[in-house]
């Protein structure tokens, strides 16, 4: 009898290992009129979740839609644009790329007949970096990457106002969680599309991160006149409260890391101090904690650690 | 299996476990290869290379620390720590399945037996610390880090960037004084590219040998440290006592490294 079930489970392994199977089951959520978001899982990437951890968005518009990210694979991108054609017969005209993580660009070959912009540094970032990225993501992701290649971007994003498909829309460069962020701001419903400068209900991410940028462009967020917020990861907003918790969240952070550096710890001591209460109901906090340490830490202990005299 | 059938399996392994008692007699029991609790397949190899005819232990006082997941494979932070364990002359870490699986080997003179460090890993691997007590037994902990890897033998970044060839074998540092339990926490950056000698065209050029005095010269600690240890290494030490420390070493080269760090 196990012999039958481990060749029922061989059959099930061939029938989804293949990418373009697997199901994602994406559901455009409308958030705003002509205005929808895919909301991801607040998970960390897995073989379960295909890499959709992500949210992604699109616009509406008279003659066409503007994509706001592609995605994990070539999979997502392709039931992305399914799922849109599902919401509106209007061809895809425009996609834009918030920044160079592997969860926002790697759906960009279901779009090979669109133009892709991004921030000049996105660009930069995807040649150098995006077939790292994208081997990363094959081995924490498997079988829902499957015929999945980097596409660079085909153009530099220029920051202002633009109008696309009869939509006008504001495209505003940023920096923090990465060199290049990007958001997008749609004019009509005042829907900002924030990229991963901002997350909500789950724990930030931070390998290209500069918290004091970071911070920066949390302010300016703050002074946009926003109605729905879609963020980079976890529940659509419409109040400043996704804001509020990634400035809490990185203010407590480069604090504790600052302290930590002070008082003489490595930073396996730094992984196990307790985080504060308030972030315990943020999805994977553990996990990116751990991470953040060692991506920010160097750079704080060296703070702490005078030249010596020969 | 059901539970009688394992209790009789139990009962079978004690009485053949008796056997073999009589038959060998303790002294060469002792020094047999003990059943690795991490399940690993370097465990023979690493026993055999360091370990043959030694008295070995899995002593759960021996702590390895590291996050379950390498973020960056050229620089995995590790702790070890032996709290409890009296005695420690000699400390030694390796990963089983490394390229190099020898990290570094420690003499904790007048310290305790606890360090950090990070290093370079080339795919998963267990992480071991083995401590030697007085009477000769090496008491070994260990934990698993899962690795993407690559860590040995992708470049290191000075290999790129001549800046450490105006700074090679700089030291920072600065001493934390722990006045409840009479040590000091001593922590290091030395600058030097760590290569590995297995990235293509980049010979193996490494620090090998640190040692920490007291104003009068005498040894506090000794490290001996080997090619997988990350470029531009930090090093956590608890020293007991206090003052300044004077650090002297140097690479494969015969690159001196010297520096002097008060409190």
């Amino acid at each position: 009898m196990l012999r039958w079930a481990g060749a029922a489970l061989i059959v099930a392994g061939a029938m989804t290992a293949r990418g373009d199977d697997f199901a994602y089951q994406l559901k455009p959520t409308a958030v705003a009129d002509g205005v929808y978001a895919l909301i991801g899982k607040t998970e960390n990437f897995t073989r379960d979740n295909g890499g959709n951890i992500v949210n992604t968005g699109f616009i509406v518009g008279q003659d066409g839609v503007i994509v706001i990210d592609s995605g994990p694979s070539k999979a997502y991108g392709t039931q992305q644009r399914a799922a849109i054609a599902g919401v509106t017969p209007q061809k895809v005209t425009q996609v834009y790329l918030t920044h160079a993580h592997p969860d926002h660009f790697l759906g960009n070959q279901a779009y090979a007949d669109v133009p892709i912009a991004a921030t000049v540094a996105t660009n930069a970032a995807l040649r150098q970096s995006g077939d790292a990225l994208l081997d990363n993501l094959y081995r924490l992701v498997g079988g829902a990457m499957s015929g999945t290649q980097v596409q660079f971007g085909s153009a530099d994003a220029a920051p202002g106002s633009v109008r696309i498909a009869g939509r006008a829309l504001r495209l505003i460069p940023a920096a923090g969680h990465t060199a290049g962020d990007l958001m997008v701001f749609d004019e009509a419903t005042k829907t900002l599309f924030t990229g991963d400068l901002v997350f909500f209900q789950r724990a930030l991410t931070t390998p290209n991160a500069d918290i004091p940028r970071w911070l920066a462009t949390l302010d300016a967020i703050d002074k946009l006149d926003f109605k729905v917020m879609v963020p980079g990861h976890g529940p659509v907003l419409r109040d400043h409260a996704g804001v509020m918790q990634t400035r809490d969240y990185l203010q407590w952070l480069s604090g504790a890391l600052k302290d930590a550096a002070n008082r003489g710890l490595d930073m396996p001591e730094v992984m196990r101090l307790p985080i504060p209460e308030r972030f315990r109901t943020l999805a994977v906090l553990q996990t990116e904690y751990s991470r953040s340490i060692a991506h920010l830490y160097p750079a704080y202990e060296l703070e702490t650690l005078p030249a010596a005299r020969p | 299996m059901n539970e009688v059938a394992g209790r009789a399996a139990q009962r079978v392994a004690r009485m053949i476990g008796a056997a073999a008692c009589l038959l060998s007699g303790f002294a060469a029991l002792a020094a047999e290869r003990p059943v690795d609790p991490l399940n690993s397949p370097g465990w023979s190899t690493i026993h055999g290379r360091y370990f043959k005819d030694q008295t070995v232990v899995f002593d759960e006082r021996v702590k390895v620390m590291a996050p379950s997941a390498a973020e960056n494979p050229l620089d995995v932070p590790v702790q070890i720590d032996a709290d409890g364990l009296a005695d420690v002359e000699q400390v030694l870490v390796v990963a089983d399945l490394n390229p190099i699986q020898k990290i570094l080997s420690y003499e904790p003179t007048r310290a305790l037996p606890s360090l950090s460090f990070r290093f370079k890993v080339e795919q998963s691997t267990p992480i071991r610390a083995a401590m030697r007590t007085k009477d000769g037994v090496w008491h070994v902990g260990g934990v698993w880090l899962s690795a993407a890897g690559g860590g040995c033998t992708t470049p290191s970044h000075g290999s790129a960037d001549p800046l450490w060839q105006t700074h090679l074998n700089e030291v920072s540092g600065r001493l934390w004084p722990k006045a409840d339990s009479n040590t000091q926490r001593l922590r290091l950056r030395v600058v030097h590219p760590m290569d590995t000698g297995l990235a293509s065209g980049i010979p193996a050029f490494y620090i090998d040998r640190l040692v920490i005095s007291d104003a009068q010269g005498e040894q506090i600690a000794r490290l001996n440290t080997y090619e997988p240890i990350s470029e531009n290494p930090v090093l956590s030490f608890d020293l007991k006592g206090s003052g300044p420390v004077r650090i002297t070493g140097g690479d494969i080269q015969g690159n001196k490294i010297a520096a002097e760090i008060r409190p």
